[in-house]
């Protein structure tokens, strides 16, 4: 097996996807944290919807560069779920929902209507689902997803501080002189940006988990907000790690692959915590 | 000049009006309590005064040398935070946020006044302890550090006994009392009338009567009398 391994590591295409993969899981599971405890998981949700929808409307205009489209229409998006999130009068949950399914329908709409490939429904799965994209990535490509992933980790890292506080008490916040509403915005367009990234690795229905699992892994064992988000960002790249390893080993989907080991982790870090928990008290 | 002034506040949601014609002003050193029924807008004015809310009308005019980010809060607990993963030092750590402005780290001065503030209230053993594990009492005075990173001027407290033992109860009020005496102006919503009178140098009434004036004038008042005498009559129920 190890020869195996070793053997499928000298492909190009195997590092890229290994290098991809793992960057894309560190940014998704740095903001998991936060959104967990805003109780914005949803949004990732949501977001994740709207990007299909674009991802299809970028099919059909044939772009070469889908990121294009795709970025802009999923940052404009959150930052329009972040408003009615505020908004009292209608429910944030339900805003959501509109727009994720309402973008979920025509993304298939348009892509049947004006299809121009003739494998429409494998287009539409490995939308959904993920697809072996990930291991057809060209070095433009890697280098893209390089500096989005960077991007993402310096404004984490330079804005830690005051997202901690922005999650925790956003009232204070505001009333103390931080700038919430403009945190919470920079927030929003850090999660499109992730969701979009991801979506090459996962797929748009399964970006969730990416987010929210390894969050909720190291919510189980650690008790300070630093070592809840440093264990989480370790295990979501080991997780992602192995994830693309018996991917490639046992010839299943990657995206799927990478959840499942996700959840088999949570498992573990649930029960952990269960003994460690009973131990201390 | 007062470090507030408020002058014929209107509050409110949407353009449902609660409270008409509100004046009133709070001095450096005050110890204001503000009573009232429940959904007199006691919470309302808390968050118009914070600017986390635009009144209806009226003006709230602060001076004398506070500015308006230096008004510290004890906010009631919410959901979220009662399942929140992070330890002592961090959650006082920042209420020296609003100090940064965009600079991303605390400085030095920063941590050593989280430190002192800590120490102040007593739970520098703590320190690294979870906040979620901690009793009501400790989690209380954990948010009391981090108003008190905020700012040394005024801090206004939301309902800060509610949810507590009678012992930790008077404990709390003590420790806000020592506040106010080493010169931390004061403003407390609280429902316990008793307590308010005891420890308040300043009233403020909301509801059906309106009432601002010090302690000793609303205990003559013809709202104070029937509020407390209201208050004794639940106690006894």
């Amino acid at each position: 097996m190890i020869e195996k391994l070793v053997l499928y590591l000298q492909y190009p295409f195997v590092r890229y996807a290994l290098i991809v993969g793992v960057l894309i899981a560190l940014c998704s599971s740095l903001l998991g944290v936060t959104l967990v405890l805003k109780r914005f998981s949803f949004i990732g949700d949501g977001l994740s919807h709207v990007a299909f929808g674009a991802m299809a409307i970028a099919a059909v205009l044939n772009l070469s560069n889908d990121m294009l489209l795709v970025l802009p229409i999923t940052v404009i998006s959150a930052v329009l779920l972040l408003r009615a999130g505020q908004n009292a009068k209608i429910k944030g949950d339900a805003a959501i929902a509109m727009i994720s399914v309402g973008a979920l329908a025509f993304g298939y709409l348009i892509m049947n209507i004006f299809s121009t490939s003739s494998n429409l429904s494998g287009d539409v799965c490995s939308t959904l689902f993920g697809s072996t994209s990930i291991l057809t990535l060209n070095p433009k490509e890697v280098w893209l997803c390089v500096v989005l992933s960077v991007l993402v980790v310096v404004v984490f890292v330079l804005f830690y501080n005051k997202i901690f506080a922005v999650t925790f008490d956003e009232d204070f916040a505001k009333a103390t002189g931080t700038k919430a509403n403009l945190y919470n915005l920079l927030i929003a367009i850090v999660i499109a940006v992730i969701i979009v990234l991801a979506m090459n690795l996962v797929g748009s229905l399964l970006i969730s988990a990416l987010v929210i699992f390894p969050a909720l892994s190291a919510m189980r064992l650690f008790r300070s907000f630093k070592s809840v988000t440093v264990c989480s960002a370790v295990l979501s790249v080991v997780c992602a790690f192995s994830g693309i390893l018996i991917s490639i080993l046992a010839g299943t989907p990657v995206g799927s692959t990478i959840v499942a080991v996700d959840v088999a982790v949570f498992l573990l870090c649930y029960l952990a915590g269960k003994i460690l928990g009973g131990a201390r008290k | 000049m007062a470090f507030l002034t408020v002058r014929d506040l209107s509050l409110g949601y949407d353009s449902h009006t609660i409270v008409d014609h509100l004046n009133f002003t709070v001095q450096a050193g005050d110890y204001l309590c503000i009573v009232g029924e429940n959904g007199s807008g006691k919470s309302t004015l808390m968050k118009t005064l914070l600017r986390l809310q635009e009144p209806i009308g009226g003006q709230i005019l602060i001076g004398d040398g506070l500015k308006a980010n230096e008004i510290g809060y004890l906010p009631q607990q919410t959901v979220i935070q009662k399942d929140f993963p992070a330890s002592v030092k961090e959650i006082v750590l920042s209420g020296c946020q609003g100090r940064c402005g965009l600079r991303p780290f605390y400085s030095k001065e920063e941590k050593q006044l989280a430190k002192e503030s800590m120490e102040r209230m007593g739970i520098t053993a703590l320190s690294s302890r979870c906040y979620r594990d901690l009793s009501g009492g400790q989690q209380q005075r954990v948010l009391l550090a981090r108003a008190l990173c905020a700012t040394r001027k005024v801090l206004l407290l939301d309902e800060p006994v509610s949810g507590l033992d009678p012992k930790v109860t008077t404990e709390m009020y003590e420790l806000i009392e020592g506040l106010n005496r080493e010169g931390v102006t004061i403003i407390m919503i609280s429902h316990d009338v008793a307590a308010a009178v005891r420890y308040a140098s300043h009233i403020l009434h909301i509801g059906d009567h309106v009432f601002f004036g010090t302690k000793e004038a609303y205990l003559n008042s013809d709202a104070g009398k029937l509020f407390l005498l209201q208050a004794k009559g639940g106690e006894r129920a």
